[in-house]
């Protein structure tokens, strides 16, 4: 289980996060909605201690999760980044297969190789691309090995910053049942930021959505169409006009 | 009167600003340091940057020192002929090499070119978020980036300046032999016969820190870049300031335990 009481973040005057609270119960896949820079990446990485919060708690299956052992803590987690973020001085498998070729997980790079394509093949990759750099294919293909690279040591806890952002709607439904896969199957915890309704409708148990810095409304993804909030309302239906400003 | 003082209260703030600095990035070598005995250790980036800082810039510092062992000489040659001096150009040419110019000009060449690729390439994946990557796959960005580019630069860059050292005196050596009209044989003599084991130490230390401050200020510079393109330039061009001025004072400190008397 996945707590956020209560976290405050600040880079300089803007203040991002202002008082986010959050719980995520084990094996369920909960969305993050919300509009563009209002903090939800900033919310995944103060989890993963990338960014660290002003103030509030983050708690991981009852622990603090700023302290303790790192590597191990680190090591339940999967996470897809936004941009990507492959490493371009690696070829496509090698990144895929990265946590399998060094540290705890290591293993002979032949069989890291296997594991690398067979999770290439879940996300709608050829094996010819194992072996090219990641600067030689496209935005979406990207994102695809970067989402492999993320689920490759089958990790507990799995964060998707954007998953589905770039891709063709057919590849979307490929990476949306892929997930929703990963969490009925492996039974794993993920947080799944999107735009993407439809995204939302295939992927999630529970929904909550993020403005001014806090959770404006949260709940089961059943009740989101008849919630009665505005904020929410406004988002699912794509509308200029709502309590939400279109400026920001 | 404010309009007097600004300039001062500007000075006091860069004095303060840089004193953070050099607390910043002393406490970023310790760090490294630190990490450099505790594993997991990764000797497969340690090939690959002992191979692009070491091996792949000899013939940057190959040509620079020969151009000006060769200008050494030369100019030696030109001075020295106003007292009558003309014969020391082997003496002096490597004792000018070895000590000083072999040193300082590889230091620098390294800087350019190793100091400015580290830090450009570092800020890069800090501004794509490769190194948050790196840290969510269990990877200590310090162990994996910082630890082997250093390492490298301590190892290989003192090996650089004694080919440097060489190839500067062989420079002398032509130009000496071909245009001056010394014999070979005695040039050769002369210089074996002045250099001294401290000279060459101290050629070598001079290379080891210099190596060390051109890969750790990549790598600093790098790891604390801001965002977005302008921020990777930033990061290089700060980068290679900071690590030419420090080189040029290490230098000098250097050369200060080794040779005043
Ligand atoms: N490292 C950082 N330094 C400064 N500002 C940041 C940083 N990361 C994010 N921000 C700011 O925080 C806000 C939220 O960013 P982000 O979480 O990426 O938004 P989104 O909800 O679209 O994922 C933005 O205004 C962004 O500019
Ligand atoms: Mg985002």
């Amino acid at each position: 289980m996945i707590r956020l009481e209560n976290v405050h973040k600040s880079f300089g005057n803007n203040h991002v996060l202002r008082g986010l609270t959050l719980e995520v119960p084990k094996g369920t896949s909960m969305v993050i909605i919300g509009g563009s820079g209002t903090g939800k990446s900033v919310a995944l990485k103060c989890v993963l201690g990338l960014v660290t919060p002003d103030s509030g708690q983050i708690l991981v299956d009852g622990k603090d999760a700023t302290k303790g052992d790192r590597d191990a803590f680190l090591a339940r987690f999967g996470m897809l980044f936004q941009g990507g973020a492959l490493f371009d001085s690696m070829s496509v498998w090698q990144n895929v297969a990265f946590r399998l070729l060094r540290g705890s997980l290591k293993r002979p790079a032949a069989e890291a190789r296997e594991i690398a394509i067979e999770k290439l093949r879940r996300v709608g990759l050829k094996p010819e691309v194992a072996d090219l750099f990641p600067a030689e294919l496209s935005g979406g293909m990207q994102k695809r090995v970067g989402l492999a690279r993320a689920i490759a040591a089958e990790p507990e806890i799995i964060f998707f910053d954007e998953p589905t952002t770039g891709l063709d709607p057919i590849m979307s439904g490929v990476i949306n049942e892929l997930i929703r896969e990963i969490v009925v199957e492996m039974g794993a915890t993920a947080m799944t930021i999107t735009h993407d309704m439809t995204s939302v409708r295939a992927i999630a148990d529970n929904v909550a959505m993020l403005h001014d810095g806090v959770i404006k409304w949260t709940g089961p993804v059943a009740e989101m169409d008849h919630s009665g909030d505005p904020y929410l309302d406004q988002f699912i239906h794509g509308r200029a006009e709502g309590p939400i400003e279109a400026v920001r | 009167m404010t309009i007097l003082l600004t300039p001062v209260a500007r000075l006091g703030r860069a004095v303060l600003a840089a004193m953070g600095s050099v607390g910043r990035v002393a406490l970023f070598f310790f760090s490294a340091l630190g990490h450099i005995f505790r594993p997991p250790y990764y000797p497969r980036e340690l090939l690959l940057a002992m191979l692009n800082i070491g091996w792949l810039s000899l013939p940057v510092v190959g040509l620079t020192a020969m151009f000006t062992g060769g200008a050494l000489a030369l100019q030696i040659y030109s001075g020295g002929a106003r007292f009558n001096a003309e014969s020391v150009v082997p003496q002096i040419v490597a004792i000018g090499m070895v000590r000083e110019l072999g040193p300082v000009m590889a230091g620098l060449m390294i800087a350019a070119r190793v100091t400015s690729s580290i830090a450009a390439e570092i800020a890069t994946m800090k501004v794509t978020e490769q190194i948050d990557a790196l840290v969510t796959l269990s990877t200590n960005p310090m162990k994996y980036l910082t630890v082997p580019r250093l390492l490298a630069g301590l190892i290989t860059v003192p090996l650089l300046v004694g080919v440097g050292d060489v190839i500067g005196i062989a420079g002398g050596y032509f130009v000496a032999t071909e245009n001056l009209g010394f014999n070979a044989a005695a040039y050769l003599k002369n210089t074996m016969d002045f250099l001294e084991s401290l000279d060459v130490i101290s050629s070598l230390v001079k290379g080891c820190v210099f190596g060390g401050i051109a890969t750790l200020m990549g790598c600093y510079y790098g790891m604390h870049s801001g965002r977005g393109a302008q921020g990777v330039g930033q990061a290089t061009k700060s980068s290679v300031e900071a690590a030419a001025v420090l080189i040029l004072a290490a230098n000098f400190l250097i050369t200060g335990a080794f040779f005043s008397v």
